[in-house]
């Protein structure tokens, strides 16, 4: 029977020729990943293995990114316990503040992760490497402290649900549009325990920043991972980043897949999710008036340089709602360059934006940025529950850089046709 | 064998209510658990007692990894979750900690606030005192069920090692 591309990269991990999904295999890993939150409950359960080393200095990456800057005084005792124990064990792959960013843009961009790699990470949004054709997957603190100290882990195989992408989207949709119309289709359940691959002739009008969103927020649909076939451009991507080699597992074609969707790309409309799940979709047309208090523009999920791009060609030479907090964190230092050599953060800061240096910090209400009762953020974060970006009683919108950046300036939810 | 009341919840239940960003600053389980549920339910702290039973709909657990959630709920006094499905990460953790949890759409379905509820983890078999009623889990495979017998991933490593 045909293996799916997730299959055949366990499969291979595991040492084993075929697998079926449903069974359970212990896999070899090529890179375990934690950050400052995560990092010190796994540092907790590693000592009590009675285990002295990790498996591999250089297949361990630490990013103290979410509270970092550190943003009190716990914070900062988290960062340090971190800290300790990098320098004691010699974790090779640690990213200090200023030279920190996001970790799932950093690891990418690092070269850390390639094509055909199994990597786990102490954080939901690991799976952003399956735009890399690799299999990625979130886990706990506690999987993470066993992966460091034995370089392995289980998992169950996985069913997977096919996407079939054809067409070109159209101008100011991007990648969150993709997802966001997915999760609003399938819902928050819909890939539950599954992997979800990208393949058809649409996957080629996607670039890799497009790519690393749609497969950022497979866990939003609570997918294990979110997977797209191997190209030029992934491949020209690793080339570009990375002196490791990539292996390229490609789907047989007799494949069985729990459920095959077909998308046209080009008939995919700027989509936002509404409070308080990112399942809860409507597209522009259909958002009525939606008056907002801050923006944000950033995350693993849309802190690149193309969101960036995107941002600035609708701030250019205007500005922001004189009522909206706007902020945007450009996602790792790289990018943050990148931008500022490209004359974006100019841009951002004449149109009176709040540019920050990387932090997951207003994404998960952390900090930079937190809500009281009653605001409402428009985000291109992933997450819109309860909660999520500070009180309890505000709300979160998700969507796309280029919403989000024609919002900021006219103060509701707003598509970009309306400022330009 | 647990036995406890219910404690009942509905769908989609994620990992930021179950214990809020704000508090990870630190991961002392005690801590954490004086905010467990905090942002859906003020009163869980206060009312929840050693051995009670949670009962959710389906996706519980959905969200971030942070392992702080199902420390949270264990360190509260809760013995056992039930629910229609987990979020996979949330459900990998819980079983990693020692922590049982079980599947079982019927149970999630009748059973209702403050019933009496008796659990036998391995059997899968569910008990509502209060209305008499029995259901079935969808059993462990047996290597979960050795990891919750050996109280979490950790535990269970190391009796292998040490073999």
């Amino acid at each position: 029977m045909g293996m799916t591309m997730t299959q055949k990269i366990l499969a291979s991990h595991a040492g084993m020729q075929e697998v079926k999904a449903g069974q359970l295999v212990m896999a070899n890993l090529d890179l375990v990943l934690g950050n400052d939150i995560t990092t010190p409950v796994a540092i907790n359960e590693f000592n009590k293995m009675g285990v002295n080393e990790v498996f591999d200095k250089k297949k361990i990456a630490i990013v103290p990114d979410h509270f970092a800057p550190n943003k009190d005084i716990k914070s900062a005792e988290q960062c340090k316990c971190t800290r300790e124990f990098v320098y004691e064990k010699g974790i090779e792959n640690y990213f200090e503040v200023g030279q920190m960013g996001i970790e799932h843009a950093l690891l990418p961009e690092k070269g850390l992760v390639v094509t055909g790699d199994v990597v786990i990470g102490a954080d939901s949004h690991t799976c952003t490497y399956g735009a890399l054709g690799a299999f990625s997957t979130g886990v706990g603190s506690t999987d993470m402290a066993a992966g460091m100290a034995s370089g392995k882990c289980w998992f169950k195989i996985p069913e997977a649900i096919q996407f079939v992408l054809t067409g070109k989207m159209q101008k100011w949709v991007c990648g969150k549009d993709v997802i966001l119309h997915i999760i609003g289709m399938i819902g928050v359940d819909g890939a539950l325990y599954q992997s979800m691959e990208y393949t058809g002739s649409g996957v080629a009008n996607l670039s890799m920043d497009d790519r690393f969103t749609i497969s950022n927020m497979a866990i939003e649909a609570g997918a294990k991972n979110g997977i797209f076939e191997v190209d030029d451009k992934t491949l020209e991507y690793v080339k570009e980043h990375s002196t490791k080699v990539p292996v390229v597992f490609k789907a047989d074609a007799d494949a069985t897949y729990s459920r095959v969707i077909r998308i046209d790309l080009s008939t995919i409309r700027p989509t936002i999710a509404f409070p308080h799940l990112p399942d809860n979709t409507r597209t522009i047309d259909e958002v009525g008036e939606v008056k907002i208090d801050q923006v944000v523009i950033g995350s693993c999920t849309n802190g690149r340089i193309e969101d960036l791009r995107m941002a600035a060609s609708i701030f250019k030479g205007k500005k922001v709602d004189p009522k909206i907090r706007t902020l945007i964190f450009p996602a790792t230092q790289k990018i943050y360059l990148q931008a500022l050599r490209e004359g974006l953060i100019e841009i951002f800061i004449e149109a009176g934006v709040a540019v920050s240096t990387p932090t997951c910090g207003p994404c998960l209400g952390g900090y930079m940025g937190v809500l009281a009762d009653g605001e409402r953020a428009l985000s291109t974060t992933n997450r819109n529950f309860v909660g999520r970006m500070g009180h309890p009683g505000s709300e979160v919108y998700l969507c796309s850089p280029a919403i989000a950046a024609a919002s900021a300036i006219t103060g509701k939810i707003s598509s970009p046709e309306e400022v330009m | 064998m647990f036995k406890g009341n219910a404690i009942k919840y509905g769908n989609n239940v994620d990992t930021d209510v179950i214990i809020p960003a704000r508090y990870l600053n630190t991961s002392d389980a005690k801590e954490l658990a004086s905010h467990c549920m905090e942002d859906i339910d003020k009163d869980f702290v206060h009312k929840v007692k050693d051995g009670d039973i949670m009962i959710a709909g389906k996706n519980f657990g959905c969200g971030s990894s942070r392992e702080h959630a199902p420390l949270a709920i264990k360190t509260s006094g809760i013995s056992c979750i039930i629910a229609e499905n987990f979020a996979r990460i949330f459900y990998r953790n819980s079983i990693n900690i020692g922590l049982p949890i079980l599947e079982c759409f019927d149970a999630a379905q009748d059973i209702e606030e403050g019933n009496e509820i008796t659990v036998d983890v391995i059997s899968g078999i569910i008990t509502n005192n209060t209305k008499g009623k029995t259901y079935m889990a969808i059993p462990f495979p047996a290597f979960m069920q050795d990891i919750i017998a050996s109280q979490g991933l950790i535990n269970y490593l190391k009796e292998r090692t040490e073999d």
